[in-house]
């Protein structure tokens, strides 16, 4: 079983979780921006968790199913279309051999998240198949798709006429207190990192009272965020350590960067802080130019975060399970 | 746990004890304390080998005097567990870089190598010099980051260190050797790099399909030799 892309520009990708233990080789993690979306796709399908999905981040983007197959949406509202009839968003159905499925332009947010009944059916690299762009290995021959290309889907382990029509309540609304609040700013919690201690009083409080912008020179690899300098009274030199996703570095010129999916597995700048788990999806979803705030937490508290999280995944894995065998 | 544990050796009434911090939950960063010399990277080694198999840990990813640790679960104990690599760090004796020795054949100069005259303009030497200089010494790879494949190596003689560029080559080929500051290493992947190009080796530093992905890995020495010299 096949689809194929018809409309995709640049940068939209197949990617899964991410590629975990390759760090040692200088390989980054990859995976998904908004791996909460994923999750979810997979759990609506009954799905394997470590399916991969097509990671859509530039809209348009159309495709043609070759066969019949249950299919999920997840991420982003883009006003999606499946041979003429809506998809809502966050919501699995069946497609039939030769329907076209289009996401138009999402009015928020970032990223959607296609996944396929049975899995994209591509072989894992390094255990993984998300698209590494820089080393051009995983996903469809390590590059973005575009038009034309044909990606191979698992045959489906359900039966044909199990339910497929069924979506789910988007984790914004789900989990509490994860949306944007009412003035457009998304706010993201944070640990203190290790070299915080080594800024002044005063640039301590213009990290937490910025009100930063991702600039647009953002993309998978990491956010460069604008609105304030944070200089170190004298600069300090850091020897090439490893870095994960989520880590607010502070470059010499003072404008911060969050790393994310794509980021190389080393660093050398100050850390001031870093993202937690449970706001990593959140952030994926974060458009360039858009506005965000840093409020600190604790390590129980950053601990406690990520239940609401799993517990939604979970619960929709096993509510969508009773729903399929309906 | 204080700097005079009583495991610590000899010399451990006097060490400080590595820096450890968390980023995020998932991941903690130890960092030997002092300058950078390879008697702490040896310890960093044998600090990762032993981290790396204790339960929970996802991966230790080794850093220049530094690891990562990755953790599959946030630590239960985080006092516990730094207190535990700090009295580990005082305890274990380094690892001798004691990996294979690699000989990488490179082109010097030429086409690829289009630094080598700045270098050897700032070193006060000929470019024969440069390469000469270069390629008699034995390098240690302290460790494996930032692209796949590329070692951080140590070793570089210090009459031909040469800064980083402010701008970077645009798109410069795989396999180039190069010099930035105090150390060398082979390009794994063509990109822009900030490095200085002194010559091209004609070997894969990366294959993701192999079971060692890596040609390098840490505590590999590296002999470069010449292949020929182009002008």
């Amino acid at each position: 079983m096949v689809i194929e892309i018809l409309t995709s520009h640049a940068l939209n990708t197949i990617q899964d979780l991410g590629r975990i233990g390759a760090r040692r080789f200088g390989v980054s993690t990859s995976g998904a921006m908004d791996p909460v979306a994923l999750a979810a796709g997979n759990a609506l399908l009954g799905n394997d968790s470590d399916g991969a999905s097509i990671e859509v981040q530039t809209f348009p983007f159309r495709l043609r199913f070759g066969a019949d197959m249950a299919f999920a949406l997840t991420g982003v509202d883009c006003n999606a279309v499946l041979a003429g009839s809506a998809v809502p968003p966050w919501w699995c159905m069946r497609a039939k051999a030769g329907d076209i499925l289009a996401l138009g332009t999402p009015r928020r947010g970032a990223r959607a998240y296609l996944t396929f009944e049975g899995g994209i059916d591509l072989p894992p690299v390094l255990g993984s198949r998300s698209t590494h762009i820089r080393a051009g290995f995983g996903g469809l021959e390590g590059r973005a798709l575009r038009e034309g290309d044909i990606v191979p889907i698992s045959r489906t382990r359900h039966e044909p006429a199990a339910r497929s029509d069924f979506g789910a309540e988007p984790p914004e609304v789900a989990i509490a207190g994860a949306s944007a609040s009412a003035d457009g700013v998304l706010r993201v919690r944070v640990l203190r990192a290790g070299e915080y201690d080594l800024f002044s009083d005063a640039m301590k409080a213009t990290f937490w009272s910025t009100t930063w912008k991702i600039s647009l020179q953002s993309d998978r690899g990491g956010y460069r965020l604008a609105g304030a300098e944070l200089t170190l009274p004298t600069p300090v030199e850091m020897r090439s350590h490893g870095v994960v996703a989520g880590v607010v570095q502070v470059p010499p010129a003072g404008a911060p960067i969050i790393q994310m999916s794509d980021a190389n597995t080393a660093g050398g700048y100050p850390k001031i802080a870093a993202v937690i788990q449970a706001d990593l999806w959140r952030l994926g979803q974060a458009r360039p130019g858009s506005r965000i705030a840093f409020s600190e937490v604790d390590y129980e508290e950053a601990v406690a975060a990520m239940t609401p999280v799993n517990d939604y995944i979970a619960c929709l894995r096993a509510t969508a399970d009773l729903y399929r065998a309906l | 746990m204080s700097i005079n544990h009583p495991t610590a050796p000899f010399v451990g009434a006097l060490e400080r004890d590595p820096k450890i911090s968390l980023i995020g939950t998932l991941a903690m960063l130890v960092e030997a304390p002092g300058d950078f010399d390879m008697v702490q990277q040896r310890r960093i080694w044998a600090l990762a080998d032993v981290l790396a198999s204790r339960p929970n840990v996802q991966e230790a990813v080794i850093g220049v005097t530094n690891v990562m640790l990755v953790f599959e679960q946030p630590p239960d104990d985080v006092a516990a567990l730094s207190a535990s690599i700090i009295e580990l760090w005082h305890r274990l004796p380094g690892r001798d870089a004691d990996g294979k020795l690699i000989e990488i054949p490179v082109v010097y100069g030429g086409e690829h190598g289009f630094d080598l005259p700045a270098v050897a303009a700032r070193a006060g030497l000929s470019g024969q010099e440069v390469v000469r200089i270069h390629s008699e010494a034995e390098y240690t790879v302290c460790a494996v980051a930032s692209s796949p494949g590329f070692g951080y190596l140590h070793g570089l003689d210090p009459r031909i260190f040469m800064p980083r560029k402010s701008v970077p080559s645009l798109n410069m080929r795989a396999g180039s050797v190069t010099i930035g500051g105090m150390q060398t290493g082979v390009a794994a992947l063509s990109s822009p790099n900030g490095w200085n190009a002194i010559g091209w080796a004609p070997v894969p530093m990366f294959d993701p399909r192999s079971d060692q992905p890596s040609l390098m890995a840490p505590g590999d020495r590296v002999k470069f030799r010449i292949d020929r010299i182009e002008w």
